[in-house]
């Protein structure tokens, strides 16, 4: 549905360059939640604005719903018509909303009408029919300022489906609101993915957002994208920082001569007792050091670091087990794996929960 | 001097600038605000982004600005002449306030539409807007509190240079009070001139801000208008599930583009 290649934005001030993006390939698929993760200044923004061309990439192509959009764009910062049309058809949702404060609830929803030149009746049924869906049915003549934030962006959203969007952009969406109002706003896009077969590209920097809602992540690093994939293969993924992330399980070896290893439960293995049966098959004492389960994407995902006792060489044939269950299983202390043990000292905490 | 022979006088001549200042703040709007706009659009990061157009335009504004409006009065006589047929009365000082004011107003202008979010015409742009969109949908009635209050500065401005006008020829109440106050010694007339001037500017400020606020209110829970509406539509809380009661004007903290 989405697709950009060798994507690159350069930005230049002075003598300076900046490169915001470094070669982004990214597919997002038809009617998924893809989420873009990573910290500030990584080009999460300047990626999610290249792909309705609001920011010009130096080079690269970015495809929507089958169409090519680079080659569509006029030249200098000007939009041509085709482009214009195509925008509109690409809904986008903003961190602070971007509702203007001149306008009632359901002028704002009918802008993007009124752009598409649609007339005043149908205009007012569709923002009422839009309003009715994010739950605002009785705001329709409240101004922006008399909302709350989730209210405010419920109106965005309202707003940014009114082009009848196979694609939703999601800028930050939820970083200005609070915790509740953010699990809200993401059951409401969840439903409109649902309802509508919307794809939905968003950007967050909170981990939470990825978890809570999305089919496919990418994290992003200094413009480039490091890893990416749907959450199952991410977390099928050894030493896969995002799936570290998302699932975070800690604890340190209670003494020498002990193995840990990361077990990551997904699909049916989830729902089996392994553990126990690994103890009564082997007769092993396990001791859970850190564990952590949830739901991702209507599945249960778990990840959980165990410690054996012996060394890695006495412990194959259980891990073999594991393994055999279709567990992914990670040991860590293992050289090969020295990336898995690095940042366990400092998950601790949160393994700890 | 008495009442009865100064009435006639005060009464023909506070229409006299009133008729100025009407419509050299009639052209300096008409002429002002697509000057302002042009300002905005064609700066850097602009929509239309020109920076010679830019440059241009600014230049011409600054020179306008920079005359003191009794040269500028002086140097349009021919002019004035050209264009309405006279270079005295109200009607010959309409034509240099409206070129004094066009300059002053553009930049008030485009302070006005510099304060409008960026974020704003970012959103009008995913939506497919163009130009035309953006300056008519979002850019002005964004911007339209700050255009009022702009309005009423450059009417005030407009009084006041008015009044120079009137000093040498234009007509109006600078007119009177010069004439018969300062070089007639009739100082209860120029008395009685001042403080109606003052009156003027009190109830043009008066005005616009009164313009200002009401429109400003849109946005706030303070407006009247607005409680009737919440009572009428209550409990907006329980349906979307979040707390009632949050502050709302103050959880979207704008940012503001340009200075």
């Amino acid at each position: 549905m989405i697709t950009t290649t060798g994507l690159t934005k350069v930005y230049r001030s002075g003598d300076r360059e900046v490169t915001a993006l470094d070669g982004v390939d990214l597919h997002v698929r038809e009617g998924e939640v893809y989420g873009v993760i990573g910290q500030s200044g990584a080009g999460k923004s300047t990626l999610i604005r290249c792909v309705n061309l609001l920011e010009r990439p130096t080079s690269g192509t970015v495809t929507v719903a089958g169409q090519e959009l680079t080659s569509l764009a006029g030249n200098g910062q000007r939009a041509n018509a085709a482009l214009r049309a195509a925008r509109s058809h690409i809904g986008m949702v903003f961190q602070h909303f971007n509702l203007l404060s001149s306008r009632t609830v359901q002028d704002n929803i009918e802008l993007p009408l009124e752009i598409l030149k649609v007339d005043r009746r149908e205009r007012s049924r569709k923002a009422l029919e839009l309003l009715d869906l994010v739950g605002l049915a009785d705001k329709a003549k409240a101004y922006p300022a008399q909302l709350s934030g989730g209210q405010k962006q419920r109106v965005g959203i309202a707003r940014a489906l009114a082009g009848d969007p196979k694609v939703l952009l999601s800028d930050e969406a939820t970083s200005a609101l609070d915790p509740e109002t953010t699990r809200s706003i993401l059951q409401l896009l969840r439903d409109l993915n649902r309802q509508l077969g919307l794809t939905v590209l968003l950007i967050t920097h909170e981990m939470d957002v990825v978890k809570t809602i999305c089919d496919s992540a990418a994290l992003m690093k200094n413009g480039r994208v490091v890893e990416q994939g749907t959450v199952s293969e991410l977390l099928a993924t050894p030493g896969s920082e995002l799936a570290r992330e998302l699932f975070p399980v800690g604890g340190e070896p209670s003494g020498p001569d002990r193995t840990v290893v990361d077990v990551t439960f997904h699909g049916e293995a989830a729902t089996r007792p392994v553990i126990s049966e690994l103890s009564r098959t082997y007769n092993v004492d396990i001791s859970i050091l850190g564990a952590a389960m949830d739901t991702v994407g209507g599945k249960q995902i778990g990840r959980m670091r165990i410690e054996l006792p012996g060394r890695f060489e006495d412990n194959v044939v259980p891990i073999g087990f594991l393994r055999e269950q279709g567990l992914q299983v990670d040991v860590a202390g293992d050289p090969a794996e020295s990336a898995t043990t690095a940042p366990a000292g400092a998950l601790v905490k949160e393994g700890a929960k | 001097m008495t009442w009865s022979q100064m009435q006639p006088l005060l009464y023909n001549n506070t229409l006299d600038t009133l008729f100025m200042v009407w419509w050299s703040t009639f052209y300096a709007v008409l002429f002002g605000v697509p000057l302002g706009v042009l300002l905005i659009l064609t700066d850097r990061g602009g929509i239309l982004q020109n920076v010679v157009v830019n440059k241009i335009i600014g230049a011409v504004v600054n020179i306008g600005r920079s005359f003191p409006f009794l040269i500028l009065m002086v140097a349009l006589i021919p002019f004035t002449r050209l264009l309405v047929g006279v270079s005295i009365g109200p009607t010959g000082a309409v034509v240099p306030l409206v070129i004094a004011a066009i300059p002053f107003f553009a930049r008030l202008v485009e302070a006005a539409l510099r304060e409008v979010d960026h974020g704003l015409v970012e959103a009008a742009q995913s939506m497919g807007g163009g130009t035309w969109t953006i300056v008519f949908k979002v850019l002005l009635p964004q911007a339209l509190p700050a255009l009022v209050a702009a309005v009423t500065t450059t009417v005030i401005t407009l009084i006041g240079y008015s009044a120079i006008a009137g000093a040498v020829g234009g007509g109006g109440l600078g007119n009177l009070a010069y004439t018969y106050g300062y070089l007639q010694y009739e100082t209860n007339l120029m008395v009685i001139t001042i403080v109606l001037l003052i009156v003027l500017v009190i109830a043009v400020q008066l005005l616009g801000d009164l313009t200002v606020r009401r429109l400003a209110r849109r946005g706030s829970r303070g407006s009247s208008s607005v409680r009737v509406g919440l009572r009428k539509a209550p409990a907006p809380a329980t349906a979307t599930g979040e707390p009632a009661g949050t502050a709302p004007a103050a959880d979207a903290p704008k940012e503001r583009v340009g200075a």
